[in-house]
């Protein structure tokens, strides 16, 4: 294996990866201001606010994203002349603002669900004794559910970082030079078949960087856990994160 | 054209391109499914094993084929492989011509690698949540190795690993959208096909959605069923 072709093309992979990084970050951010509301809405006992959540939820989750961007990107073409009267048709255009909007709707959708199981974690006792103090609906949410809702999901929130990441890749189908479209240009101007393998090693580092950040948040987020962690730290806090 | 006959069967319509597409789709999740598990099995094998090398092959692969992302193994193994094929046929053959990886194949490989790496760690999870008293008594009446592992082992990690599983059964399913990128006629590629034909995109990218969607709902009830069945006798909590 020959170092050339990374030494030549090395800046554009690192280029990529900033875009990767930016995109699902930026992408996550939104997911998450979104998600909040919304996991609410789909614990609600009143069937017309969390219906169409979980309507919501289920198309996300259960369609390829792909698809999604495919509808969100090449669709709005069809509707080219409505888009343009709203004044909206500069962000369907371009391709980043697509992928930025797709991304985020699925990962609102993910991270919603996510967060649901985390109020549904919540115990009886705590919500009770909320309603017992005389805590408003607003203010028991803010500050008993909510907060060890976040606690429960982390680790799993701690996931969809690293899938959205992952999932990214396909904005390259759609003109952009993120990490993995970088990487398919510098192929097919060399046909040197490492490149992919550098690509790959770059999302691994990336991976396993935001692995390290998740576990730093997690024990600043569980004080309380703090000492029990130090025993039980062979066991990875993140499942579905690269084990090391 | 309205849109009804845009969806009719023949020579006119989408129908019949689309539910080839569609017949692609599943083909290639169900081709790959018995291909992955082999590799999961193996996998969880290797990282429970008492080798230490064979354990760290383990990890080493999960931990790769899990932090890579999906449409990077694709092209991996798509062009990796046919570089491959291409070197030993020349080898062969000073004279040959380039030989080019069947989409399919290079899929049914790439979503494999992918699935045999998730799975693998479903079943870990699921061989270590077994009862050790349980395989103690096999062992005490004297069952055989294959017979411990069919009617001890097996129908227990078959219970702890489905929710797992059926999860990965909905991610492979979508995932095989990525194959449409190397030119497979999946439903994603006879939608885009479509498109170029009829210019009404958001109309067969929301169809090609909604045909996604069914699956997996559709899977997601099957699932439940086999959850069901093979919870039964337990007593719920």
């Amino acid at each position: 294996m020959s170092f050339d072709t990374v030494l030549q093309y090395g800046h554009l992979l690192l280029e990529g990866s900033w875009l990767t990084i930016k995109l699902s970050g930026l992408a996550l951010l939104i997911g998450a201001f979104c998600a909040m509301p919304m996991s609410v809405a789909r614990s609600s006992d009143r069937r017309w606010l969390s219906l169409p959540v979980r309507v919501y939820i289920s198309f996300f989750r259960g369609t390829p994203m792909l698809a999604q961007l495919f509808l969100i990107y090449y669709g709005a073409g069809q509707y080219r002349h409505e888009l343009q009267v709203l004044n909206l048709w500069w962000l369907f255009r371009d391709p980043f603002y697509c992928a930025l909007i797709t991304f985020a709707l699925n990962t609102t959708a993910y991270q919603a669900e996510l967060l649901r199981g985390g109020i549904q974690g919540v115990p009886r006792g705590e919500i009770e004794a909320a309603k017992a103090y005389g805590m408003s609906t607003w203010l028991r949410y803010r500050l008993i559910v909510l907060p060890h809702a976040y606690r429960i999901a982390f680790p799993a929130l701690g996931n969809e970082v690293i899938l959205l990441l992952k999932g990214s890749a396909i904005a390259s189908v759609v003109t952009l030079f993120d990490l993995m479209g970088q990487t398919r240009t510098i192929f097919a101007k060399t046909f040197d078949f490492s490149i992919y393998l550098w690509a790959a090693l770059l999302y691994l580092v990336i991976t396993m960087l935001i692995v390290r950040v998740w576990r730093r948040l997690e024990d600043r987020l569980n004080p309380h856990l703090r000492r029990r962690a130090v025993q039980r730290s062979s066991t990875p806090a993140v499942a579905v994160a690269p084990t090391e | 054209m309205d849109n009804l006959s845009l969806l009719a069967f023949g020579s006119d319509g989408w129908g019949d391109e689309l539910l080839s597409g569609l017949l692609v789709t599943i083909q290639l999740a169900i081709t790959t499914l018995p291909l992955g598990l082999l590799i999961g099995f193996a996998v969880a094998g290797a990282s429970l094993s008492s080798h230490p090398w064979l354990r760290r092959i383990g990890r080493g692969y999960t931990t790769a084929a899990r932090g890579i992302p999906e449409l990077l193994t694709l092209f991996l193994v798509y062009n990796g492989i046919a570089m491959l094929l291409n070197g030993v046929w020349r080898w062969i053959d000073a004279e040959a011509g380039f030989v080019e990886l069947s989409p399919f194949i290079a899929g049914v490989i790439a979503l494999s690698v992918v699935f045999g790496a998730f799975s693998g760690e479903v079943l870990r999870g699921a061989f270590q949540a077994l009862d050790r008293g349980q395989i103690e008594a096999g062992q005490a009446i004297g069952l055989s190795r294959w017979d411990l592992f069919r009617f001890i082992k097996l129908p227990q990690i078959w219970r702890f690993a489905l929710p797992g599983l059926g999860n990965l059964w909905v991610n492979l399913l979508k995932d095989t959208a990525l194959v449409s990128i190397i030119a497979l006629n999946d439903l994603l590629r006879m939608t885009n096909i479509a498109v170029g034909a009829t210019k009404k995109p958001f109309t067969f990218f929301l169809l090609a959605c909604a045909a996604y969607w069914l699956l997996s709902i559709l899977s997601e009830v099957v699932l439940a069923q086999l959850e069901a069945r093979a919870n039964r006798g337990i007593r719920r909590a």
